[in-house]
């Protein structure tokens, strides 16, 4: 195996070029587990902790915020946790404060696990993934479109994931996930949604509840038709936002859960977490917060 | 490979370093600190927590090229010679020390929560230890403990308090 250790991200991008085998590594908290198993020998790790320009984060022109693929889950929640709350609350239940002081979102999307606690937000909040090639330069990559199959993303082998792009939040945002504790839990499955509410629409996320992370497209464009948003919420919508939010699911019979109870959970989470977030809206609350 | 880098202010260097190579292993098996446990070697455990830049990791899932050049503290770097850390001290006072393998880990973990927060809740503290997983004591004692350095160091940060047990 090889060990290489670029200190700026061009450095990164050639030796990711001339070296497409080698795995990159983050925060270590994925790549190490299977090193130590000896479940995995990649041919070598490509170490992206020395480039100190992806442990940084930015408000671009436009108003987005661009988080570098080096931030790790505890800075996110502890700089970044009012604006991006929905993330914030997803990577709180990331494995426990050690793993949340290594692990980063970047790593999160490298490994492309459909379990990843970062995807389902990164989804209901049209988060966009930057990756970077030294033949082709920047893609932008939307989170819908980045997640392929299991634990395979759009990224190609001379790729490097260098930040995502997202807005502030401009509604409430809710995250849940289903686990037999509060650490050190992969998730049985996840659901986060986020409300748009000048645009008047809610965005979804399904996490390890199908081949990828997914949007529940169908409960989206069911809200955006029905949704009243000056009224309280219908018991009945509520309801057919749930049946709609777990049809979107996929799941699988496995070790952590069987489809059957996914597919309830995701249709409980989703009534649970739009409740949430319309109580919030409603309230006044995100406003005060946000003003 | 050869890595080098600071532990418990002192630098070491250690050679045939395989690539794969976990900071544990450098640290117990190339080093000579063996305080850090190898329990799981997947993160959950937290016996191997060591302060890495001066923020607690777990070193089974740092890769030991990656330490190269940073600073390391290690369960052997906490006491002043032969005086133990307030942290130490309570755990021996207050017997949350059952077969010990879980310790340095939570030891580590413990004097970081109270570094941060000084006068943390019991939440908190529940919060900060929850990847620390100890099998013999049921962790009340353990709770004990980080209260009782907790009270101790504000104690001693505001003079005439003195020594509260309680949590908040």
């Amino acid at each position: 195996m090889d060990f290489l250790r670029p200190a700026t991200w061009a450095e990164a991008l050639a030796a990711k070029a001339d070296r497409p085998e080698v795995a990159p590594i983050q925060g270590g908290t994925d790549m190490m587990v299977e090193l130590n198993f000896d479940v995995r020998r990649p041919a070598g790790l490509l170490d992206l902790n020395r480039i100190a320009e992806l442990a940084t984060w930015s408000e671009e022109a436009d108003g987005r915020l661009r988080v570098g693929a080096g931030v790790s889950y505890a800075r996110l929640i502890a700089e970044l946790g009012d604006r991006l709350p929905g993330l914030a609350q997803a990577s709180r239940t990331v494995g426990s404060p050690q793993i949340r002081n290594r692990g980063t979102v970047g790593g999160n999307l490298g490994a492309a696990s459909p379990a990843g606690d970062s995807h389902p937000p990164l989804l209901a909040g049209d988060a966009v993934i930057e990756v970077a090639s030294a033949a082709r330069g920047v893609r932008m990559i939307p989170a819908a479109a980045f997640y392929l199959g299991v634990k395979r993303s759009a990224l190609e082998p001379d790729e490097l994931i260098r930040a995502f792009w997202m807005s502030p939040a401009s509604g409430p945002q809710y995250f849940s996930k289903v686990g037999t504790r509060n650490a050190m839990v992969i998730a049985v499955c996840s659901f986060a949604i986020a409300l748009h509410p000048a645009e008047r629409r809610v965005g979804t996320g399904i996490g390890s509840a199908a081949p990828t992370p997914r949007r529940a497209v169908a409960a989206e464009e069911f809200l955006a038709a029905e949704l009243d948003w000056e009224a309280r919420l219908d018991p009945a919508l509520l309801g057919r936002f749930g049946e709609l939010a777990a049809e979107a699911a996929s799941p699988i019979d496995d070790v952590r859960g069987t489809a059957d109870y996914r597919r309830h959970a995701i249709a409980v989470m989703a009534r649970r977490t739009l409740t949430w977030a319309w109580h919030e809206l409603r309230s006044g609350r995100f406003e005060r917060r946000a003003g | 490979m050869r890595v080098t880098f600071t532990v418990n202010g002192r630098s070491e260097t250690a050679d045939d370093v395989w690539e794969g190579e976990s900071l544990l292993y450098v640290l117990r098996e190339r080093v000579g600190l063996p305080g850090s446990k190898n329990a799981c070697e997947q993160g959950e455990c937290g016996s191997c927590t060591v302060y890495l830049d001066g923020v607690p990791v777990c070193a089974c899932l740092v890769a030991a090229g990656q330490a190269e050049g940073r600073v390391v503290r290690t369960i052997e770097g906490l006491a002043d010679g032969d005086r133990l850390d307030p942290v130490q001290e309570a755990f021996v006072e207050c017997g949350a020390v059952q077969c010990g393998f879980c310790t340095p880990g939570l030891v580590v973990q413990a004097h970081d929560l109270i570094e941060r927060i000084p006068r943390p809740s019991d939440a908190e503290i529940r919060e900060a230890l929850a990847g620390n997983l100890c099998r013999c004591t049921g962790y009340e004692k353990i709770l004990d403990a980080v209260r009782l350095a907790a009270a101790r160091r504000a104690g001693a940060g505001s003079g005439p308090r003195g020594e509260e047990k309680g949590s908040r």
